[in-house]
């Protein structure tokens, strides 16, 4: 799953579907976590799933309100319309 | 158990290659939230009965909220209306709810039978709360400063965006009414520089 959302990540230019990408391999990790603390009997597992869940949220929404200023500077979601920013 | 926890992986690992692939928005947020809900399946079969609650509630429920309002204000395009009709027929929504039957099959074949997580131990919310509040306890408070840290990043985004397009618009009017000497535009112009 992780894989598959990294090949996401690679090939769609869409803001809206990169962001989705980046929650697949979220998910994926906290899947990855959360099995290996079942198979040891262990909580931390589940603790790490925890802050990824929380991470994925702040993230999300940062990302989402500046997909939206996006949208507003440029009509269109294709992030290779961002290449023009300069330092 | 073990044949839920791996018809449920399936599951989700098809709805996830269908989310990437998908043309359309909303039916990508629609195979994404089946993905989600697969994977819930797959945390309570593996005895983590706490975090496929969170998984619900948390992924399922408010970060696909606030992608489908994403979704919905940005409206994709010249291709709105055809979308809004699009959702009414069968073809949209047929796969999303044929893996979800497959998902409330498995939901219906674990309430009936009572049977032992997959690993034999279930940690329950208890444990989890103890271990996170114990020797976590500083991770709890890294993860509260950066939830108020998005909180402010997203307002601040928003709020600068808006304010951005008022003057915007206050130029443009501005300089229709300079380029244009017709006294008629002049007028419209402030009137509706007026009226903003």
């Amino acid at each position: 799953m992780f894989l598959l959302g990294l090949a996401g990540l690679l090939t769609r230019r869409n803001l809206i579907f990169t962001l989705m990408c980046v929650e697949v391999m979220l998910n994926a990790s906290g899947l990855a976590f959360v099995a290996a603390g079942s198979r040891w009997g262990q909580v931390d597992g589940q603790v790490m799933f925890l802050f990824i869940v929380a991470m994925a949220a702040a993230e999300v929404s940062v990302g989402l309100a500046m997909v939206l200023q996006f949208h507003r500077e440029h009509p269109t979601l294709d992030s290779d319309a961002g290449d023009e920013m300069r330092g | 158990m073990a044949a839920v926890f791996y018809i449920s992986s399936a599951v989700a690992v098809v709805a996830t290659l269908l989310t990437i692939t998908c043309r359309n928005a909303i039916h990508a947020l629609l195979y994404l939230i089946v993905s989600l809900l697969a994977v819930a399946i797959d945390f309570f079969v593996m005895g983590a009965p706490f975090v496929a609650a969170l998984e619900l509630i948390i992924y399922a429920g408010a970060i696909m909220v606030l992608f489908i309002f994403v979704v919905m204000m940005l409206n994709m395009g010249e291709h709105a209306g055809e979308t809004a009709l699009d959702v009414f027929k069968p073809r949209a929504w047929a796969g999303p709810s044929l893996l979800a039957l497959v998902l409330l099959a498995e939901i219906a074949a674990l309430v009936s039978r009572q049977s032992a997580p997959l690993s034999g131990v279930e940690i329950s919310s208890k444990q989890v709360g103890v271990a996170l509040f114990g020797p976590y306890v500083i991770g709890v408070e890294l993860a509260s400063l950066l939830l108020t840290a998005g909180l402010l990043g997203a307002y601040h985004l928003g709020r600068k965006a808006v304010t951005r397009e008022d003057e915007v618009h206050g130029i443009d009017t501005r300089q229709s009414r300079a380029v244009t000497g017709d006294p008629v535009v002049s007028a419209g112009a402030g009137r509706s520089s007026h009226a903003a």
